[in-house]
């Protein structure tokens, strides 16, 4: 077991199964006993007044082991296009690389597939110092066996340290099987990236059940750290427009693919682009109670210049469309203002909308979680508040 | 038709608190539900067998209690249901999870494995994929519709950031499916009854060849290095007064941080 309970020292107090967010603690014989459903989240240690449960940490690395994750040095960016353009949330991973590659004094690469030249300079603009492209039109439309040994190919040949990719459904798609193929570790949708300052090892920290608590996760024993970030968690770097760096054009030889992508389907590209990119976003939640809510919402975001966005319970009620929906399940947004109309705060949301700077929360019910994370709070009634807000703000901007 | 469907058995995360004294989660009464996004599996592959013939086999990576979850699949109408249960699995990350799953469905044998899109708990979205480059067959992830699907081939759409992907493989394929799919059925009064009497089949570490260096901690690449309670921001301000006093005052406060 990861975890272990000193016989001696435990008091059969009851403390730690209950703590277990797996269940993985059960009492026998008046002790605790970790069964194998421990995930080795090491919530217990902590909760234990006896100091009776220890981790039994993974052991030592050989010298051998050691010097091969010297080998890995650089911080690798996996640059998502789209239509041969570079998707936004890839400059902001090259905002988060640099800074890393500064701490640890290594290059920041990036790897470009499907797209040319001219996407590759721009690479280098917002920071990268290398950048590898693969601008083979076979790699234009995305490809899960193509991009991962692509991929694959290019960290066993550059060795980088650590490596970043978009949580979006390209990254969350593909860089689990170049994780799998190259035998590393990769953390999903992390909020944080950080250089340990004694280890050097990536301090990758997300949230975990629904958003109920944070981890900070290691992968100290493999190369590399593979990481993926949501769109609009990281920022942006500089943009330098004299920015020089190196541009290698490599090819895609003998890679086959099992799967195809017949068409694409566009569907509903305004809104969500809207979500992303809104300053202000008018959110509702199941205390608009139907479609008029929702045309007062709308009413409200176009007097302020934003765009709407939903709690999963007005989505689920068929009030506002899914490409809405903010959350664990929906987008994540990074809005200058969140206005949440209705919407109670349930973790699943919050995780999806808190790193707003303002967080405005109407609710008639002054209990509501979502007041904890409000910036300003008004206990109200929606249906009065919402009009009333909409008609000032159209004469504060005259409008 | 050979179909195995990957199944979690989760804490239902909508249901955990945090006590805010000991920043240390509430499980206790917390029910253990099958992973949400896995019983749209389920559906998706009784349907599959219900057009093709073929057996729907159940498949979880858990502790003996995970028995419940398999159950209640064989309720809904899964055939078979296998048990991955061993001390040595403890503790495996996403790689070590794949890896052991993958051991499994390799010795099993299946022309479609279905997974979840992600599991609630950790919500990585990685054993799916991860498992398919174990299998090394191809995978496609969030499958919102099965057009076509025969002995050899299959084509579905494939949910994306602003539309859909149509997309086709050879078989066997591993699927992983969005909530859009399908409605889950409930179980049947027959069903529950199989349920009851239905054998689980249990394997460990040495049923499946699994090499000991791969699985559970040991294996993990990844660590846990700590947990904590997320931030909550502390400038909290209300506004009281009227409807007409709180609209006037939180323009007067916008306008103040110059956000209007
Ligand atoms: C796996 C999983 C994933 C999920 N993913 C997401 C996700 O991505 N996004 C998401 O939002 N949810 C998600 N949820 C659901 C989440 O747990 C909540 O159920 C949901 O967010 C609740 O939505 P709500 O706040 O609109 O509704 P409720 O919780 O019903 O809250 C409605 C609120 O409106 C207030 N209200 C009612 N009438 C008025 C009025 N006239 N004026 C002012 N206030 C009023 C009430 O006081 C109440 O606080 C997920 C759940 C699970 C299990
Ligand atoms: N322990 C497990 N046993 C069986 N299937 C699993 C297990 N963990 C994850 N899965 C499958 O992988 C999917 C994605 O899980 P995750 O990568 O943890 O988000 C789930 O929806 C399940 O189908």
């Amino acid at each position: 077991m990861p975890v272990i309970v000193n016989p001696d020292k435990c008091t059969g107090c009851e403390t730690c199964p209950a703590s277990c967010p797996f269940d993985a603690i059960e009492l026998k014989d008046g002790k605790a006993y970790i069964n194998e459903y421990c995930n080795a989240c090491m919530t217990c240690l902590s909760v234990c007044p006896e100091g009776a449960i220890t981790d039994t940490g993974t052991g030592e690395q050989s010298t051998e082991q050691k010097q091969k994750l010297e080998d890995y040095r650089d911080v690798l960016v996996f640059a998502e296009q789209k239509d041969g353009k570079v998707v936004s949330v890839s400059y902001e991973l090259l905002g988060a690389g640099k800074r890393l590659a500064d701490e640890l004094g290594a290059k920041l690469l990036a790897v470009l597939l499907g797209a040319g030249e001219p996407e590759a300079r721009e690479l280098i603009k917002w920071g990268a110092d290398k950048v590898i492209v693969c601008s083979d039109p076979a790699l234009e439309k995305f490809n899960d066996d193509m991009y991962s040994e692509m991929l694959a190919r290019v960290i066993n040949n550059h060795k980088p340290a650590i490596v970043l990719a978009g949580a979006t459904p390209v990254g969350r798609s593909f860089i689990p099987r170049v994780a799998a193929k190259l035998r590393t570790g990769l953390t999903a949708d992390c909020t944080s990236l950080e250089i340990d300052k004694e280890t050097k090892h990536l301090l990758q920290v997300r949230p975990a059940f629904g958003g109920n608590i944070m981890a900070t996760i290691l992968c100290p024993n493999y190369r590399p750290q593979m990481a993926t970030v949501r769109p609009r968690v990281m920022k942006k770097g500089e943009y330098n427009t004299a920015g020089s760096g190196e541009v290698v054009e490599v090819g895609l030889e003998n890679i086959k693919s099992r799967t195809k992508v017949l068409e694409f389907v566009k569907e509903v590209s305004e809104v969500s682009v809207n979500l992303h990119e809104a300053d202000i976003i008018v959110a509702g939640g199941r205390g608009i109670g139907g479609d008029k809510g929702y045309k007062m919402l709308q009413e409200l975001a176009e007097a302020l210049g934003g765009a709407v966005g939903a709690s999963r319970a007005a989505v689920d009620e068929g009030w506002i469309p899914y490409s809405h929906q903010v959350g664990q399940t929906g987008k994540t947004v990074n809005p200058k203002i969140y206005i949440a109309c209705g919407i109670s705060g349930a973790v699943q949301h919050l995780v999806g909308m808190q790193s707003a700077d303002i967080i405005v929360a109407i609710n008639k019910n002054p209990e509501a979680p979502i007041f904890n994370v409000a910036t300003y709070g008004i206990v109200g009634d929606l249906f009065e508040i919402v009009p009333l807000l909409t008609r000032k703000i159209r004469e504060v901007k005259n409008i | 038709m050979n179909i195995i469907v990957c199944i979690k058995q989760v804490p239902d995360t909508a249901e955990i608190r945090i006590n805010p004294e000991t920043n240390t989660l509430m499980r206790e009464g917390v029910p253990s539900i099958i992973n949400p996004f896995d019983l749209h599996a389920i559906e998706a592959a009784i349907q599959i067998r219900e057009q093709m013939g073929g057996r729907v086999t159940v498949l979880t990576m858990g502790p003996p209690q995970a028995e419940t979850s398999l159950r209640e699949a064989v309720s809904m109408g899964a055939d078979d249901a296998v048990l991955l249960s061993d001390r040595a699995f403890a503790g495996s990350d996403t790689w070590a999870t794949s890896y052991t799953l993958a051991q499994a469905i390799r010795k099993l044998g299946a022309d479609i494995v279905f997974c979840g899109k992600q599991a609630i708990d950790g919500d990585t979205a990685q054993v799916g994929p991860e498992t398919a480059e174990f299998l090394d067959i191809p995978h496609i992830s969030y499958i919102r519709k099965i057009e076509e699907v025969n002995e050899n081939y299959i084509r579905v759409e494939r949910l994306m950031d602003e539309g859909y992907d149509i997309v086709e493989s050879s078989l066997p394929v591993l699927l992983t499916v969005v909530r859009e799919l399908n409605t889950p059925r409930l179980p049947s009064l027959k069903g529950k009854m199989a349920a009851k009497k239905a054998e689980i089949k249990k394997l460990g570490m040495a049923d499946i060849g699994a090499d000991e260096n791969n699985l559970g901690l040991k294996g993990s690449p990844t660590q846990v290095k700590n947990i904590f309670a997320p931030e909550v921001k502390a400038e909290r301000k209300m506004i009281e007064g009227s409807p007409e006093e709180q609209v006037d005052n939180l323009i007067k406060e916008l306008k103040e941080i110059k956000c209007l």
